[in-house]
């Protein structure tokens, strides 16, 4: 596993700043999306608290706009670093007219976004992965320089799409980067119940790719590897694997009780190593941010989140006749 | 006009593709060197080389799925899935993919995707590659399903598929493939949605498609040497389908037999007799009846194969049947 230890690089506080302050609006914005559901005002929340370093560090190392992304629900912070607005995101949770990824057909965060170059997940796990395998073959076939991203829980890896796309990149060394984010469940079957091995990462030479596994809890270790990869990448070097291992602090989705299936000690011992005070310490230690800054940066999220919410939940909702739009193209 | 083989239509409308937009390419098991299980694409590969006609490991998942991210990001793909039944294990990119992203991401993504497969029966390929499953396709919302039953067809609906901005679903009959028939050279389009009056006729209509349209001529041909004229209607496409056509000829004739290779239960058949009868009951002066596939999984030998299979005899059978009721 890699970690760093290196002092951070001068010139780039601005950018760990601006990481630190997506983690926390993701934090904020995936709580209260749980909030929400429990209150009765939106029908389902998937979210992704404890994964905000795996996401927001490798979105950082992305080329927005250029770059492909292709989420899955649970990455609020790969849409939050991609500059997509939490008010947006709320549209999607109460499933309104304005919704901009969905207009309220699609469950919440499956985000279509073709400015972001951010394409829709199916529910279904894995189904995006030879997606993305086509989406790096036109890439490829154009001599277009973009990169795809796809991202995935370590669930995803048993399917057989995983096997297929995998196999499919690394046959024609196509530009994309496949990204686990393991969080050591698939809704409530633990790693050992999924695989025999330890590290997702293992799998990739099975595919005759790189395969690295980093702590996903440690956002510029996150953010300098998939930097590298994703150069890799781009110089046409194939495709790569990355497994970040996190933990996710929420149950799967606002349908699931994650007491049935994972002790609190546990929880405990994972909220002790939270990605977000890690990078918080960090930067405050490093003389980055200061305690002013920090509390500044919070009350900021906390009041964004707030006034998104409101305007959100008053926004209204599609008309009856939206459900008969968009079957096929040319209904447009 | 030349005359040439169902195959040649196909492989004129994808040449023609190929050499006219360089955002086409195909992609598939087989397709490359081999030429493609049913020779569809030989000499493709040397033609126009290995990026655009690609040959593929046996996944028919990534196949489709890779098809879709390449459309979705600007292409313009062809994948070829050997047979229909084959296709199954592409159900999921299909039914839950290529026919959803566009609705699901609100209309700004869509899959223009032409899959290519060969489906029906009579060629002793036994039960898992002998199966019309095109019905379980017409079923979802979002995709297209073609089934072309002459080479004028195959290339004028393959060329409309490229055309077209959705997914299509192009099943090609493996009993049609040397077929022969009358197709210009150029790259005319035979739209979706129209179908063909095959043969005019007043007494019965006849409804076909894909293979069981040759099937219905014949029995319409036999017919007519007793005074029964029969009208035999070419489907073309059975989603978008031309309810229109369907019923311009039931309202003619009054009666009307659907011919298909699919297994009867749950079949395209039933939905063509109740699209029928709720809008066109008081036109009818007989029951709509369905000559189908049995309800078994396709046997191997040749004998069994006809058993399961609709024939031309059952065809004149259930047509007198409601004819021999007219006024």
């Amino acid at each position: 596993m890699t970690t760093t230890d290196t002092r951070l690089e001068s010139g780039t506080s601005d950018l760990y700043l601006s990481m630190y302050r997506d983690m926390v609006r993701s934090r904020v914005l995936s709580d209260r999306m749980f909030a929400l559901n429990r209150q009765g005002r939106a029908a389902f929340a998937v979210t992704g608290q404890g994964h905000e370093a795996a996401q927001v560090g490798s979105a950082y190392a992305l080329t927005a706009g250029a770059d492909w992304v292709l989420p899955y629900y649970r990455d609020v912070g790969v849409l939050v670093a991609l500059g997509m607005k939490p008010y947006d995101i709320l549209l999607g949770l109460f499933a309104k007219a304005g919704d901009p990824t969905s207009g309220g057909r699609q469950m919440p965060c499956h985000w279509s976004w073709p400015e972001m170059r951010v394409v829709t997940r199916s529910s279904v796990i894995a189904a995006n992965l030879p997606h993305a395998a086509g989406i790096a073959y036109a890439s490829k076939l154009l001599g277009r320089g973009e990169v795809t991203i796809v991202y995935f829980g370590e669930g995803a890896t048993s399917e057989g799409d995983f096997h297929e796309a995998v196999n499919f990149a690394a046959i024609h060394q196509l530009p994309v980067v496949f990204f686990c984010e393991n969080n050591g469940y698939a809704i409530s079957e633990s790693q050992e119940k999924q695989m025999a091995i330890l590290h997702v990462a293992d799998r990739a030479r099975g595919y005759g790719i790189e395969g690295q596994t980093v702590d996903g809890n440690d956002a510029l270790t996150v953010l300098q590897t998939t930097r590298w990869v994703i150069e890799e990448c781009r110089r046409g070097l194939g495709p790569k694997l990355i497994e970040a291992k996190t933990y996710r602090y929420a149950p799967h989705t606002s349908s699931d009780d994650d007491r049935r299936y994972r002790t609190r000690a546990e929880l405990e011992e994972w909220t002790r190593k939270d990605p977000i005070d890690r990078l918080r310490n960090r930067l405050l230690a490093d003389g980055v941010l200061t305690p002013d800054a920090d509390g500044a940066i919070r009350a900021a999220a906390q009041r964004e989140i707030d006034e998104a919410v409101e305007a959100a939940e008053r926004a209204p909702d599609p008309p009856d006749d939206d459900a008969f739009r968009y079957v096929f193209a040319e209904d447009a | 006009m030349p005359e040439i083989t169902y195959r040649e239509a196909i492989r004129q409308a994808l040449r023609y593709q190929l050499q006219n937009d360089e955002r086409v390419f195909l992609m598939g098991e087989d397709i490359g060197a081999y030429g493609g299980s049913y020779a569809v694409t030989k000499g493709f590969l040397d033609e126009f080389g290995e990026h655009r006609v690609k040959d593929t490991p046996i996944a028919e998942s990534v196949v489709v799925g890779a098809g879709i991210g390449a459309a979705m990001a600007g292409l313009k793909p062809m994948v070829e899935l050997m047979t229909i039944n084959f296709s199954l294990l592409a159900i999921d990119q299909i039914v839950n993919n290529a026919s959803k992203l566009y609705y699901m991401s609100n209309g700004q993504i869509n899959v223009p995707l032409v899959i290519r497969m060969a489906g029906g029966a009579g060629s002793q390929l036994g039960a898992q590659h002998s199966h019309s499953l095109e019905s379980w396709y017409a079923h979802v919302p979002g995709i297209k399903v073609v089934v072309p039953s002459t080479p004028y067809d195959a290339k004028g609906l393959l060329m409309t598929a490229f055309d077209d901005e959705n997914t299509v679903i192009f099943i090609e009959h493996t009993a049609l493939y040397a077929s022969k028939g009358e197709v210009p050279e150029d790259g005319y389009r035979v739209p979706f949605g129209k179908l063909q009056v095959f043969r005019p006729g007043a007494d019965v209509t006849l409804i076909g498609y894909s293979g069981s349209l040759h099937q219905a001529f014949r029995a319409a041909e036999r017919m007519a040497q007793e005074g029964i004229e029969a009208e035999v209607l070419n489907l073309r496409t059975l989603r978008p389908l031309d309810v229109d056509g369907i019923l311009a000829s039931v309202r003619k004739t009054h009666r009307a037999v659907v011919i298909e290779d699919d297994w009867k239960f749950g079949g395209f058949a039933g939905e063509i007799a109740a699209i029928i009868q709720e809008q066109a009951f008081d036109d009818l002066d007989a029951p709509v009846m369905r000559c189908s596939g049995s309800d078994v999984p396709m046997p191997y030998a040749a004998a069994l194969e006809q058993a399961a299979l609709p024939q031309e005899d059952g065809i004149i059978s259930l047509a007198k049947r409601i004819v021999g009721g007219r006024a």
